[in-house]
């Protein structure tokens, strides 16, 4: 079985992002870029179901600039056998990028596909679902707990409820949450066999992905700042304080 | 005019607080109607439930066997059945509407406005995106139908009491995937009040220790009446069960008072109370950056200060 694994290059999540002052974005040159963290995850779920003996290839997709390759070669470092880079320097929205998904899941016919549940720059959590009804399969979101035999994936969901287990029937679009696993290091002779493995490039006009329906920002903004608090000196004083405030 | 559909959210036969709250952000783009959608194998009560909230034009019902448990996969074809003539299709921004609202989006062919703060007019929206560290304001296609998951801790829950609103069964002729099925769900079991509709919460993090030590923030919450809430780094530890974690990839809150305690204050568990009416932070660390945005800080080991605090409140 083959698995695709989708990985979106982000601004590093230690990075405290400032919006311009125009309103026109964020300021992103300069900036710390890394793969979305839940994208690793994903990464790694696969490379372990293949380790496992459940699937014989796991394929990065990635879609972006040309210069997305070098951060593509880390995936490929991890343990992914090959990429494939949609290359377009417009940014991507999920109903997009689903397309985009189901145009390459036409030619790769894989048997499962991976995603983070969210990326951390638009926070949208949409692509897995979108992707799932497009290619009109199953989806298993926010998983944190994924086993796969007899054709079926059988997936915990974490859930405001709880944990829920649900069936589905494979092929399928899983998507990962936090829980699921600790991503595995890149090591040093890793990063050099990487260097020799495939990245195939397609253009993003070659799909034919419709994208007139896409949303339009129209302006950015900081959120509003709180005021600044106030210090309290012991338990006595902050009791005081909430009851002042009829919070206790 | 705009006519917007709610998806309602309920478990165990109880409509879910979030579902109110959508109905609070379908009023602000001022419809002509704001009907509730439920789904389920058995849905008078819910649908009852439903009708008392203000502003609710009407309660539509799907009740079919498959139903019973909300499997995107199944629920999916059925709303964007019955979103035929509706302007927007809203759901809350919780586990619930954030799994199913996309697979409709996508069935409907139009994109998805995620985690709506404000409606500013019947196609234009604000929305938080990087953590919370900026908010963008988005224009949805007039010419399609609005998608749209609703930030809860953003809107009040709307009046329940006064309404009456007209029950209907719908009658979706859809045929219903079934590679998808329903095992299990495993709640953790609690008396207190709801992580996402509390007035107060009181939060710990890796500054309690342990999940032994995590006993002393129950004991606090039950003391106050607030429920408990933790950071990503108290659940990776494994101190409290994952439903707790508040912040960017958990859940996002807006009690009246949030209490701190033993978090330093990652930007991603920031993002999951900025909306709290006041907040309190306990550390020993006084150069935390939970002290930046807490209206009310207190230095000190909170193993010597919540026994203190419970003292002082008798």
């Amino acid at each position: 079985m083959k698995i695709l694994v989708g990985y979106k290059r982000v601004v590093d999540y230690n990075v405290r992002i400032q919006v311009k002052p125009d309103g026109t974005g964020v300021v992103t040159d300069g900036v710390k870029l890394s793969a979305n963290p839940f994208d690793d995850i994903a990464l790694e779920e696969a490379l372990r179901l293949r380790e496992k003996g459940v699937a014989d290839e796991v394929v990065l997709v990635g879609i972006g600039p040309a210069d997305l390759t070098a951060h593509l070669r880390n995936g490929l470092a991890m343990g992914a056998n090959r990429a494939i880079h949609v290359v377009t320097t417009d940014a991507v929205q999920p109903l997009t990028a689903a397309r985009v998904f189901q145009k390459l899941i036409e030619k790769e016919q894989p048997g499962l596909v991976i995603l983070g549940k969210q990326a951390i720059d638009d926070d949208a959590n949409q692509t897995g679902q979108m992707l799932a009804a497009l290619w009109d399969r199953p989806q298993a979101t926010f998983a944190g707990k994924v086993e796969i035999a007899n054709g079926k994936a059988t997936v915990t969901r974490e859930v405001d409820a709880g944990l829920e287990t649900i069936e589905a029937e494979l092929p399928a679009v899983i998507t990962t949450d936090l829980r699921l696993n600790e991503p595995r290091f890149i090591k040093l002779p890793d990063i050099m066999k990487a260097k020799s493995k495939p990245i195939d490039s397609i253009e993003f006009a070659s799909l034919g992905v419709d994208t007139h329906d896409q949303l339009k920002t129209t302006h950015y903004a900081a959120p509003p700042k709180r005021t600044k608090g106030v210090m309290v000196k012991d338990a006595a004083e902050l009791v005081a304080v909430l009851k002042q405030k009829g919070l206790l | 005019m705009s006519k917007i559909l709610v998806i309602a959210e309920h478990l165990g036969g109880k409509l879910n607080p979030s579902t109110a709250r959508a109905v609070s952000a379908a009023a602000a783009a001022k419809p002509e109607a704001i009907d509730v959608l439920v789904l389920s194998d058995n849905v008078d009560a819910i649908a009852a439930d439903a009708a008392k909230i203000d502003g609710v034009t009407r309660v539509l019902t799907i009740a079919r066997a498959e139903n019973s448990h909300p499997l995107a996969a199944v629920l999916a074809p059925q709303i964007a059945k019955a979103a035929a003539g509706y302007s927007h299709v809203f759901f809350p921004s919780t586990t619930f509407g954030k799994d199913v609202a996309p697979r409709v989006a996508a069935l409907l062919g139009v994109a998805q406005v995620s985690d709506v703060m404000s409606v500013e007019a019947s196609h234009t929206f604000k929305r938080p995106i990087y953590a919370g560290n900026a908010i963008i304001t988005v224009e949805a296609d007039a010419a399609h139908a609005v998608v749209a998951t609703i930030r809860t801790a953003s809107w009040p829950a709307a009046a329940n009491g006064a309404n009456n609103a007209p029950v209907e069964a719908l009658n979706v002729d859809v045929a219903l995937p079934t590679h998808t099925r329903f095992v299990e769900l495993k709640q953790g079991k609690s008396d207190r009040p709801d992580l996402q509709s509390a007035s107060k919460v009181v939060s710990g993090g890796r500054g309690v220790g342990s999940k032994e030590n995590f006993d002393i923030i129950y004991k606090f919450a039950d003391k106050i009446g607030a429920a408990v809430g933790a950071s990503r780094a108290a659940v990776d530890a494994g101190y409290v069960p994952n439903e707790l974690q508040v912040g960017q990839t958990g859940k996002i809150i807006a009690p009246e008072l949030y209490m701190a305690i033993g978090i330093s204050g990652a930007i991603q568990h920031l993002t999951g109370i900025k909306d709290a009416g006041t907040i309190v932070a306990i550390n020993k660390d006084g150069e935390a950056p939970i002290f930046e945005i807490a209206d009310i800080g207190l230095v000190g080991d909170l193993f010597k200060l919540i026994p203190e605090l419970e003292q002082q409140l008798g």
